[in-house]
């Protein structure tokens, strides 16, 4: 038999229980529109390879990672002792950050070119929920390394869900594992962090991604109102494909720039006695609700000022995550104002109560 | 492939081979950057991975350890202690002899012990046994001897090196 034969028969045999050749169909004959808009595409991809270098890089980080009470001088062994240690955990706390303002760029495209329309609500609402837990990922891995900054923006950030009526205490006390933060929440955290997170993150992922192949890019109202013969669109294989992985080189590159030339610095390690340190903050993508609980705290003091920005904030959220079931007009075609108008209010009180947040550190 | 042959064959045969180095070339380069690319992501992963074997190379190193106030060790017991990374064993004999030697059993790596009553260095895990003044592998699996230490003992303590 020659080596030819003996590949034919292998793939016959494999193709024959697993369908190789349905697969290969399919992918043949996937396409993804080509417009003005068409860049946008990408994001979904890079926040998919930011995930993967987190992954990896975490894991890599696991390799010598102690929580509890020795997870600051684990970590102080990482950045100073191991080779490259602080470029490992520099790539993943920048990548970390890159990832979710790459899930923030795509949720916004597919907020204006309105992908969200029947039949991609549950695209809508998986993302959502994936934005969700990686901010959670986020919240746990900013507590990791016991620092100064750590401690307090935990700190800090569990003082949240003490404003909830009657069970905030609880719940607050429940994720801190006491009440105060202490070793206790850095190992459940940790475990938050590499176990329970991965383990809803990433079927939820397998769904977005499926979900994705099944139903394919979604082309924007405008585009999807020219006849068929004026709509462009490009095979995915290779095509796509091509330009999507060298999206991943250039995400990949910047990443290494960033890691490396501005590597993630480590504070002085927690001291639950020592006064917060001047100009502290939450991470940029906390900093948003951080400054509008602020305001309204202002507006309304007291515990009623908590209790209602709370509700405004959450009330907000659903509107965000309802968006697929309340503009249904522009299913037929038919450009939806409204829901354009909200999208922008969002962006631009996203952006002021950011900047107003930075602003008003110093 | 039809649009080519519709193209007359004006294109002379010696810059067609030019166009082929070129192809050539740049593939090669590709490549080549592609390795170095690789290789530039693959380095500092492995340097991080290698880091405690690292560590523990420079600790074999050691040449001398000494051991405070084991001088005053008994007679006829042993004192466990660190050569570097691997455990090693100071024997002070009945007949007031002292003997220094590794703790690792030649045959597949078990923390060998001293049997004082058999007046042995017995290893649990195959039964490789070693005599406890020279090291001498006696019987059992183990294919080597154990490696002897230089001792000198003093006031302030035993000091032990390599031979």
């Amino acid at each position: 038999m020659t080596s030819k034969t003996i590949s034919t028969s292998v793939y016959d045999w494999v193709d024959e229980r697993l369908g190789l050749t349905e697969l290969a169909a399919f992918a043949r004959h996937k396409t993804v529109p080509v417009h003005s808009q068409s860049f946008w595409y990408y994001w979904g991809g890079i926040s998919l390879f930011l995930f993967l270098v987190q992954c990896f890089t975490g894991v890599l980080l696991l390799v010598y990672y102690r929580p509890g009470a020795e997870a600051y001088e684990s970590v102080r062994q990482i950045t100073f002792v191991m080779h490259f240690g602080w470029l490992i955990r520099s790539a993943h706390a920048w990548s970390a950050n890159l990832m979710i303002f790459a899930i923030m760029v795509h949720m916004f495209s597919v907020f204006f070119m309105k992908a969200y329309r029947k039949p991609r609500e549950f695209g809508w609402l998986s993302g959502m929920a994936l934005l969700g837990i990686a901010t959670v990922f986020g919240f746990s891995g900013y507590l990791l390394p016991m620092d100064e900054l750590s401690y307090f923006a935990t700190k800090v950030g569990l003082q949240i869900p003490m404003a909830i009526p009657f069970v905030g205490e609880a719940i607050a006390n429940m994720l801190r594992g006491g009440p105060d933060v202490s070793e206790f929440t850095v190992q459940r955290f940790f475990a938050l962090h590499v176990v329970v997170l991965p383990a809803i993150f990433l079927p939820l992922l397998g769904f977005h991604l499926w979900l994705v192949q099944k139903h394919g890019n979604a082309a924007p109202p405008s585009v999807e109102a020219l006849p068929a013969s004026e709509r462009k669109s490009i095979p995915f294989m290779p095509n796509f494909l091509r330009k999507d992985l060298a999206m991943w080189l250039i995400s990949l590159n910047i990443l290494a720039l960033l890691a490396s030339v501005f590597p993630w610095s480590l504070g002085k390690q927690f001291d639950s006695l020592a006064p917060a340190p001047v100009g502290i903050h939450p991470e940029w993508y906390f900093m948003s609700p951080f400054e509008m609980l602020k305001v309204l705290g202002a507006i309304l003091p007291g515990e009623s000022g908590e209790i209602a920005g709370l509700l405004l904030f959450s009330l907000g959220i659903a509107l965000w995550v309802m968006i697929p079931f309340y503009d249904i007009k522009s299913s037929s075609g038919q450009r939806h104002r409204a829901a354009h108008y909200f999208g922008l209010i969002a962006v631009i009180l996203l952006l002021a109560t950011t900047t107003i947040g930075y602003w008003t550190i110093r | 492939m039809s649009v080519l042959t519709n193209i007359p064959n004006i294109v002379p045969e010696p810059q067609e081979a030019g166009e082929q180095l070129t192809r050539r070339f740049f593939l090669g380069a590709a490549g080549a950057a592609g390795i170095l690319y690789t290789a530039a992501l693959a380095y500092p992963i492995y340097r991080y991975l290698a880091s405690p074997e690292e560590m523990a190379l420079s600790a074999t190193a050691v040449t001398e350890v000494t051991l405070k106030e084991a001088q005053k060790l008994a007679p006829g017991s042993v004192l466990m202690f660190k050569f570097g990374t691997a455990p090693a064993m100071l024997i002070h004999h009945e007949d007031g002899r002292w003997i220094a030697l590794t703790a690792v059993c030649t045959h597949l790596g078990c923390t060998v012990q001293y049997e004082p009553q058999a007046d042995r260095i017995h290893c649990a895990c195959h039964g490789g046994v070693y005599n406890p003044y020279t090291g001498a592998n006696v019987s059992g699996p183990p294919p080597k001897p154990l490696t002897l230490f230089k001792v000198a003992v003093n006031d302030a303590g035993v000091e032990v090196s390599r031979t």
